[in-house]
């Protein structure tokens, strides 16, 4: 339960902030963080949730935009890359740097709690 | 220790977090900001715009006067109905900036000499280059002058404000594609940003002496004047000028004065040490065809216009199609982003087109300063006072740099101590520019804009200034006409052909030649007028027209000789001409190569290809291998003929021009060049020479056909249009189109006709438009490149040119933005 828990708010919280789009593009690192603290997991679970929590919001707002777009620019950019032109990988990296950078900034936020806790 | 944990993980995030947030270096480029630009929320993602976007919108700004009403149609041209002129510029700053932002701002990056601040010192070379050039000075002449009229100030200001309008409410999410690539931001648009851009244009189609003039300068020094005149002559035998050979001309009001020193220090000076290495130049090919029927000769009884010019071509594309309709006007055309109203189009009454003049205007003058820090040189048998201008160049993660420029009578040092090279020793060379004098900017179009008829449009281009301009011109009530305007110096022969000495004045341009002894022709009897920059006038026009071999022939040829034969002509038919690819010169060159050849040489493969070259129809159709053939035993010729003339000489030189060549070997078969000079114990002759020739361009075509390319015109050539920065995966690339260098469709590798237009007088007028590019400059969009395909299949749209009462009831109409006074 604490594993959907983390997942859907560190999605969710870093959707939200995503919005404020004059903070800088990371800013989900502090949602992602403060999610990790306030639903406490070791951190390899805070990790897992952390990753996936943005991996998904970032995989799947690509998704949208790109479908909408019927892949022009996504295969322009992943021709550019160079991904062969391939976009479905380029959603995948996009997501998979974005869930890495939010897994990272939750098994900080594991460890802090961890740390000032015991 | 339960610290540790907490402390590494964090370290890895933000070291992460740091690595996804630079720029790296790759290659000669570098990465954006990975996180950044893949972030959905912020980066690329976001400029990917959904294919069933609506454009309509309801836009509150500061600025406006009245409301204005944008209608959008199926291809995303704006057709803009303002309550008044300024208004109307106001909003096309606006949609320029909606559409074009990103591009509108690089162009001046390029024309200010401030690529440096964007992409790093690898670009100081071309920003110095422009900057010593006097880019930014003249761009703030002609803004300077433009200023006291206060219309054209008005309208400027009013086209900034709505740039800046836009760039208000851009969102950072919404930052155009390539500024989240290189990552840097959009500056607040200017006036002086217009003007560069202007200067921009005149450079590219008035620049060319810039490389030429040096080059020129060594060829004389390493021929000799006697053999340069011959093989750089100023008239070519087969010129077909734009006013027609009987034209007679009056006298001429200046007769320029040769000075007396010009055989010991002009045309036969030697000017050992100075070797200038010739720059980048604007492509040679820069042209354009125009014509205009008169309607004795169309089937409407009505005059029909139609313009090509020849361009790079580029994504973004430089045009963007517009309807502008206010109370005092209501005008359609091509605009430039960049620059308010219409520069190539029609309105109600009239319809106007330009071709490039070519005529030499930029000269340069050999200085002398009495030391290295160029405070005075000499002129006139004194030491006279140098201003010095100091323009400051920022580049990316490096200081500043201080770009010093001596100001002369002339105009900038381009060349001296502080920009040379190995073999300019530091010389000082001043550059004469009439783009670098204040000239009229916008006021010909602002004014051809609005003409209703003939007079208006004599007083719109009578002070046109610079880049010189053939302007064609058709009415509704059926006049045509054709004028060469712009400031062109009364020149003595060859005045500025070569470095002149800055010392004597005597060498000074002495004056412009009055507007009204312009080559112009009204309603001519042949009934049509054209241009495709070749010469305006035969040799019996009293002036010099300067630079001449430089002018091409072909494409006027075989212009005049389908007009003169084309009756009851359509638009379909002005369309067929436009995308003509009849090849003139390989139809008068093709007999002289033939008659050369001594078939019982041939081995079997060049037999082969002499055979394709036979039967080809001299078409340049994406099908034809004979022009491929021909192309290669062409440029073997030459190679052939001046490799051996030219190779001793250390400088850079032109080569003579194909159809210099071409000429000699119609009148003169015993040709002195054909002998190769390296060879003492043989002399080569013509035939000797064509044979060599075609080896060479068997062999080339035998390993062409190895490699597995085809020979095949339309693969062989392999027509592109790049994205501005040069990005394969942002351009266009393999266009199936045919045409070329001396073909009516004038296309080449990257290089063509830029915008297509026709235009019918009839009393609802009838035109047709295609670019090749797309009006939404995002590489993200589906009208990024939509008119490419069309562009490359010869094919139009129809302009909707209509009157507000009509608008909305088109059924081409599909978006509305409404701009309100906040």
């Amino acid at each position: 339960m604490k594993f959907i828990t983390a997942f859907f708010l560190t999605g969710f919280l870093g959707f939200v902030i995503g919005l404020f789009t004059n903070l800088p593009w990371w800013s989900f690192v502090f949602t992602s963080f403060i999610v990790a603290t306030a639903v406490h997991q070791k951190p390899g679970k805070a990790f897992m949730s952390g990753f996936l929590g943005l991996f998904l919001l970032w995989g799947v707002l690509a998704i949208l935009k790109d479908n909408a777009n019927e892949h022009i620019l996504s295969t322009k950019v992943a021709k550019l890359f160079p991904l062969g032109g391939s976009y479905l990988l380029l959603i995948f990296i996009t997501a998979f740097l974005g869930g890495l950078v939010s897994g990272l900034a939750a098994t900080s936020g594991s460890t802090f709690r961890k740390s000032t806790l015991d | 220790m339960r610290i540790l944990p907490f402390i590494t993980s964090t370290a890895i995030t933000i070291g992460l977090v740091l690595v996804l947030n630079m720029q790296i270096p790759l290659g000669a480029s570098k990465t954006p900001k990975l996180g950044y630009f893949l972030s959905p929320q912020q980066g690329f993602w976001q400029n990917a715009e959904p294919t069933n976007s609506s454009f309509n919108a309801q836009i509150s700004t500061r600025g406006l006067k009245n409301k204005v009403d944008v209608y959008m149609d199926e291809r995303l041209v704006p057709h803009i109905y303002a309550q008044n002129d300024l208004d109307a510029y106001y909003v096309q700053g606006f949609l320029h900036a909606k559409f074009r932002l990103w591009q509108m701002e690089f162009q001046t990056y390029v024309a200010s000499g401030r690529l440096s601040e964007i992409l790093g010192d690898s670009k100081l070379d071309i920003d110095r280059y422009f900057r010593r050039m006097g880019m930014v000075y003249g761009a703030e002449q002609t803004m300077a002058k433009m200023d006291n009229d206060r219309e054209m100030q008005a309208t400027v200001d009013a086209y900034t404000e709505g740039v800046n309008a836009y760039i208000k409410l851009l969102k950072p999410e919404d930052l155009p594609f390539e500024y989240k690539l290189l990552d840097y931001r959009p500056e607040n648009w200017t006036p002086l940003k217009t003007y560069l851009f202007l200067m921009f244009m005149s450079y590219d189609l008035s620049g060319r002496g810039v490389s030429s003039d040096l080059k020129m300068t060594n060829a004389r020094d390493y021929l000799g004047f006697e053999s340069f005149n011959q093989l750089f002559p100023n008239i070519q035998d087969s010129l077909d000028p734009i006013l027609p050979a009987s034209t007679i001309y009056g006298k001429p009001s200046i007769i320029p004065i040769e000075p007396i020193t010009t055989d010991s220090l002009y045309l036969h000076q030697v000017t050992s040490t100075l070797n200038v290495i010739a720059p980048p130049a604007p492509n040679k090919n820069n042209g354009s065809n125009n014509w205009a029927v008169s309607g004795k000769k169309t089937r409407s009884g009505r005059p029909i216009l139609c313009n090509d010019p020849h361009l790079g071509l580029n994504l973004p594309s430089l045009w963007y199609e517009v309807q502008i309709s206010t109370p005092t006007h209501n005008t359609y055309g091509a605009s430039f982003p960049g620059s308010p109203a219409v520069i190539i189009g029609f309105n109600d009454s009239i319809a106007w087109g330009v071709t490039n003049a070519g005529r030499d205007v930029f000269d340069y003058y050999d200085m002398r300063f009495r030391d290295t820090t160029m405070k005075e040189y000499w002129y006139n048998g004194a030491w006279k006072k140098a201003e010095q201008r100091v323009e400051v160049i920022k580049i990316k993660g490096k200081p500043d740099r201080e770009e010093k420029i001596a100001m002369t009578v002339y105009g900038p040092v381009m060349y001296d101590h502080s920009y040379s090279n190995e073999s300019t020793n530091g010389r000082s060379l001043a550059v004469a520019w009439t783009a670098n004098i204040a000239g009229n900017g916008l006021q010909t179009f602002y004014k051809l804009n609005r003409a209703k008829n003939f007079e208006d449009y004599q007083t719109a281009i009578s002070n046109w200034w610079c880049p010189g301009q053939n302007f064609a011109f058709a009415s509704k009530s059926g006049d045509i006409a054709i004028k060469q305007q712009g400031s062109f110096v009364a020149r003595w022969n060859r005045q500025g052909d070569f470095i002149m000495p800055g010392s004597d004045s005597s060498y000074n341009w002495q004056g412009f030649i009055p507007e009204n002894e312009h080559p112009m022709v009204k309603n001519p009897t042949r009934e049509f007028v054209s241009s495709a920059n070749q010469m305006a006038t035969d040799s019996s026009y009293p002036y010099y027209l300067g630079g001449a071999s430089a002018f091409p022939i072909y494409r006027g040829v075989i212009i005049n000789r389908k007009l003169a034969v084309l009756n009851d002509i359509t638009t379909t038919d002005m369309q067929m001409l436009q995308m003509e690819n009849v090849n003139v010169f390989a139809e008068m060159a093709r007999p002289v190569l033939l008659k050369y050849i001594n078939e019982s040489k041939l081995t079997t493969a060049q037999k082969k290809y002499i055979d394709i070259l036979k039967n080809w129809n001299l078409r340049n159709d994406i099908t034809e291998q004979g022009i491929t053939v021909f192309n290669n035993i062409w440029d073997s010729l030459e190679n052939v003929v001046w490799k051996d003339d030219f190779q001793k000489a250390s400088k850079p030189m032109s080569w003579p021009e194909s159809s210099t060549l071409l000429e000699h070997l119609l009148k003169d078969s015993v040709y002195g060049y054909a002998d190769n000079i390296l060879t003492t114990n043989t002399t080569e002759s013509i035939q000797d020479a064509v044979m060599e020739a075609i080896a060479k361009a068997s062999t080339a075509l035998d390993k062409m056909v190895s490699d597995g390319k085809k020979l095949d015109w339309g693969a062989y050539k392999d027509t592109k249009v790049e994205h501005l920065l040069k990005i394969p995966a942002l351009s266009s690339l393999h266009l199936p189109i045919g045409g070329g260098e001396n073909c009516i469709n004038a296309t080449g590798t990257n290089h063509g006709p830029s915008w297509r237009m026709i235009v019918q007088m009839t009393d609802v007028i009838e035109a047709y438009g295609v670019y090749p590019g797309g009006q939404n400059g995002n590489p993200g969009s589906k009208f990024y490149d939509n008119f490419i395909n069309s562009w490359a299949a010869g094919k139009y749209y129809r302009l909707l040119f209509v009157s507000k009462e009509d608008v909305a009831k088109q059924e081409k109409i599909k978006w509305h933005i409404a701009f309100i006074n906040e």
